[in-house]
């Protein structure tokens, strides 16, 4: 008799199983809008250019060290991008207070940053601490900090699907009920999945209700530069409750903005009161990684630190990345100017109001499966769309598919 | 050495006075209590000496006592660096199918039955430890349902010291050891180790290394494995193999992964985790596997869905590189002979150092049988040193042994062969 042999087979992931579908479909003119990577406007995955430089220089690199990474990960990797995310000038830096944990993609992060928090905050392995992810929110936030031992993982208001923009009186009157010390997952830029992001003075009222209930801030850094394509404006708020003088987790990943999505480049920030503490959680966090996977992979992390810390490398990152959010900008523009051309009842000013990768379009499911059987168009039910899916080939067809689906369909 | 089959293992978490203060950072815990072996390497780096000798590393060192990766892998990868078509996506979380496909062949062979009636789940890891952390979340969540399985594990005594923690960290407390290496024999004791298992309650998970253990070196033997298989049977035991350092010993993949092929052929189930960054260089490069040989091919699709979830909350997926270059000279006849020679060279350069060291002991005459190191293979050799003579030798030689009384014979070198050799045979015959 098998051991396994009651496993149950587990539910399989909505988005992958989009793809699939949409794979086995042959309509000539098919569209996938529920891709997870960046496209070009041919519908192309993109090698960033000063990633395939960096990668070259790398490669042939004879002094190479070849051994394992340390714990933490690739030093030069770990200090370029929390100054990336921070700031050069970030008095947190200077003082000495920041550290970094190099991690497994965002996901990693994510986890790293989870099992810390159920060993050690709220006193110890407290597992009943409320965490609090985005209504909706990026469907594995919940999975992540489940399996590191948290029972509770409760919503706080977000989307406002009448109005099509953020909840924002819902979520600050979470943020004023909740117990005090819960830990809130907030999306530095381009929530995911609505890309509707709080607006500066918003994001000051929520610091100052945090900061008065002590609850914890961790932020899922996922689209720096890729959401308006200005490093420093996307790190806005993750840079402002630093100056607040919280202590906080941020989660970044690099898999959008280098487009290395395959190598896992991942970094936990960590921003605390002091050199001192700092060290200590560092010990523990290292201690954490030695039973998950105890060395990170080198590859993507060299090639993110030579990008980051060489001036020429630097400069054309910052053009690809600016490439690719001006892309999504265009056929953002678009997409609105052609719904609003066809006369399509309803409002669209959210497309052009929301930022990074994705578009929470307000089709309802219905309309949402209309577009799927009838037009071969396929999103998440929940009506997110990945813009990068849109090129100047395909948007007149969305459009005018969406057009349908919404005068049809109610 | 700590009383086998006894609980050993207690969670390292800090208990903490004041758990309603400000943050995590207003309360009191302390640093991480250090294991043994990162104290050692803390002292190791601030030994500021030109004679110090580390023989604790985790890679392979060359003879100029550098890390290398092999001349095929670097050929590789610039062939890979200049391929227009691999694309920046995510992988599947059960990683790069090519990967999994040729790691699975040389772990169970190419004509294996398990592979033939489709009842293996491979999935590529982020390296060796993460391959055992997945393979324990498995255990720990699936290992019969109705029983709500939640231990015992077996471990040798001694072991990797990473080893307990990941399976706390996924959720397993009851830790045990078994008898493995005895220092008076200087080899594995079997009839203790059979004592162990024979005790073990049914059900119990025992991990057991395939080849290259660490950190003895000392691996059981064809017939050892034979009786071993038929307790495991008897016993209903789960075993958990290791591969941590796969082609090290015979520069064959295949011949050390003989065990697993030995408990597959015998309708055992099992897990089973491999690393390939020894064999190809590819240290830090994430190139580890974990094997589940299932007794029914109906069992596949829920186990790898259910292993495919516990991936997507642990990295998602694995990264790619490394396991590209492994699985291109996998794939490829011509590659796999090149690959061959390159390793051989590696082999037998540890082999080289062991006869070496063997008889530099014997013509320096320390106390003792060094037969040892030459009948067994790989990395690692255990001196038999015990914790004080340990600390002689890094306190007044600089040279650093694990904590166990273990060493990397690859660090081993030209130059510094026999002031190692002396000052072993100092330690053993200075009293302390």
């Amino acid at each position: 008799m098998s051991i396994f042999c009651k496993v149950p087979q587990a539910a399989p992931v909505a988005v992958f199983k989009l793809t699939q579908d949409f794979t086995k479909d042959q309509f000539p003119t098919k569209v996938n809008l529920g891709v997870g990577a960046y496209r070009t406007d041919e519908g192309q995955t993109w090698v960033l250019p000063v990633v395939k430089r960096a990668e070259k220089i790398i490669v042939s690199d004879d002094r190479l060290n070849h051994e394992y990474l340390p714990i933490l990960g690739l030093p030069e990797f770990r200090s370029s991008v929390s100054r990336i995310a921070l700031g050069d000038d970030s008095p947190a830096i200077q003082e000495n207070r920041v550290g970094a944990v190099q991690c497994l993609g965002g996901t990693g992060a994510l986890r790293i940053g989870a099992e810390f928090l159920r060993c050690f905050y709220n006193g110890n392995n407290n597992t009943k601490t409320p965490i609090y992810v985005s209504a909706p929110t990026w469907e594995n936030h919940g999975a992540v900090f489940t399996s590191a031992g948290f029972q509770d993982i409760r919503p706080y208001k977000y989307w406002d699907a009448q109005t099509r923009g953020l909840d924002f009186v819902g979520f600050l009157s979470d943020l004023e009920s909740c117990p005090e010390r819960s830990i809130f997952v907030l999306h530095a830029c381009a929530h995911n999945p609505t890309g509707t992001d709080p607006t500066q003075d918003q994001w000051k009222q929520i610091a100052q209700v945090m900061m008065r209930r002590k609850l914890f801030v961790f932020f899922d850094f996922a689209y720096q530069g890729f959401a308006s394509g200005n490093l420093e404006n996307d790190a806005w708020a993750l840079r402002y409750f630093v100056s607040r003088g919280f202590e906080l987790f941020c989660a970044q990943s690099f898999s959008k903005n280098f487009g290395l999505y395959n190598e896992r480049v991942g970094n936990l920030t960590i921003v605390s009161r002091d050199t001192d503490n700092l060290k200590r959680v560092l010990s523990q966090m290292e201690m954490i990684v030695r039973t998950t996977w105890s060395n990170p992979p080198s590859q993507g992390a060299r090639v993110v630190a030579l990008t980051l810390t060489s001036p020429e490398l630097f400069s054309e990152w910052k053009d690809n990345v600016k490439t690719m959010a001006d892309r999504i900008l265009l056929m953002r523009s678009q997409l609105k100017a052609k719904l609003q051309a066809l006369g399509t009842p309803g409002t669209w000013d959210h497309i052009t109001e929301q930022i990074g990768m994705f578009s929470f379009t307000g089709l309802n499911p219905k309309q949402v499966e209309y577009l799927v059987k009838e037009k071969h168009i396929y999103l998440m039910s929940s009506g997110r769309i990945n813009m990068c899916g849109l090129t100047t080939k395909n948007i007149d067809y969305v459009a005018e598919s969406i057009h349908e689906a919404v005068t049809v369909v109610q | 050495m700590s009383r086998p089959g006894s609980r050993l293992y207690k969670k390292g978490v800090n208990q903490n006075e004041d758990p309603g203060a400000h943050m995590f950072t207003g309360t009191t815990h302390t640093a991480a209590t250090a294991s043994p072996e990162t104290r050692l390497l803390f002292t190791l780096e601030k030994d500021a000496q030109d004679r110090k000798v580390h023989l604790t590393g985790k890679e392979y060192y060359s003879e100029e006592g550098k890390t290398f990766e092999l001349h095929l892998t670097g050929k590789i990868k610039q062939q890979l660096s200049a391929d227009p078509t691999l694309r920046p996506e995510y992988l599947s979380s059960l990683g790069l199918t090519k990967f999994t496909q040729r790691a699975t062949e040389v772990a169970l062979g190419k004509r294996s039955q398990a592979i033939l009636e489709n009842r293996v789940l491979g999935v590529h890891t982020p390296g060796f430890t993460a391959a055992m952390r997945l393979g324990a979340e498995l255990l720990r969540h699936w290992y019969d349902v109705n029983a709500a399985w939640c231990g015992p594990v077996y471990l040798s005594s001694p072991c990797d010291d990473s080893l307990a923690g990941i399976f706390q960290a996924a959720g397993i407390q009851d830790i045990r050891e078994y008898y493995y290496w005895d220092d008076k024999q200087r080899d594995i004791c079997l009839d203790k180790l059979l004592e162990d298992l024979e005790t073990a309650p049914e059900q119990s998970v025992v991990v057991l290394a395939a080849s290259a253990h660490c950190p003895t070196g000392a691996d059981l033997s064809q017939n050892q494995w034979a009786v071993i298989t038929q307790l495991i049977l008897r016993r209903r035991l789960f075993p958990f193999l290791m591969l941590p350092a796969q082609a090290l010993c015979y520069g064959d993949l295949e011949r050390d992964a003989w065990p697993v092929q030995l408990c597959a052929s015998n309708g055992i189930e099992l897990l089973c985790a491999q690393s390939f960054s020894h064999c190809f260089g590819l240290y830090g490069e994430a190139v580890g596997h974990l094997l589940c040989v299932l007794k029914h091919n109906s069992l596949l699709l829920s186990v790898q869905s259910q292993a495919d979830k516990i991936v997507k909350s642990l990295w998602s997926q694995p990264s790619v590189g490394g396991a590209r270059v492994v699985a291109t000279v996998l794939s490829n006849p011509a590659h796999l002979v090149e690959w061959q020679g390159e390793v051989k060279h590696i082999v037998e350069r540890c082999m080289l150092i062991r006869e070496v060291l063997r008889e530099r002991l014997r013509l320096l005459g320390t106390p003792g049988c060094w037969d040892h190191l030459t009948q067994q293979r790989g990395l690692y050799c255990c001196m038999g040193l015990n914790g004080q003579q340990v600390e002689f030798l890094s306190k007044w030689r600089h040279v650093y042994l694990l904590p166990s009384g273990c060493l990397n014979v690859s660090a081993i070198n030209g130059r510094n062969l026999s002031y190692v050799a002396e000052s072993i045979h100092l330690a053993l015959t200075t009293s302390l």
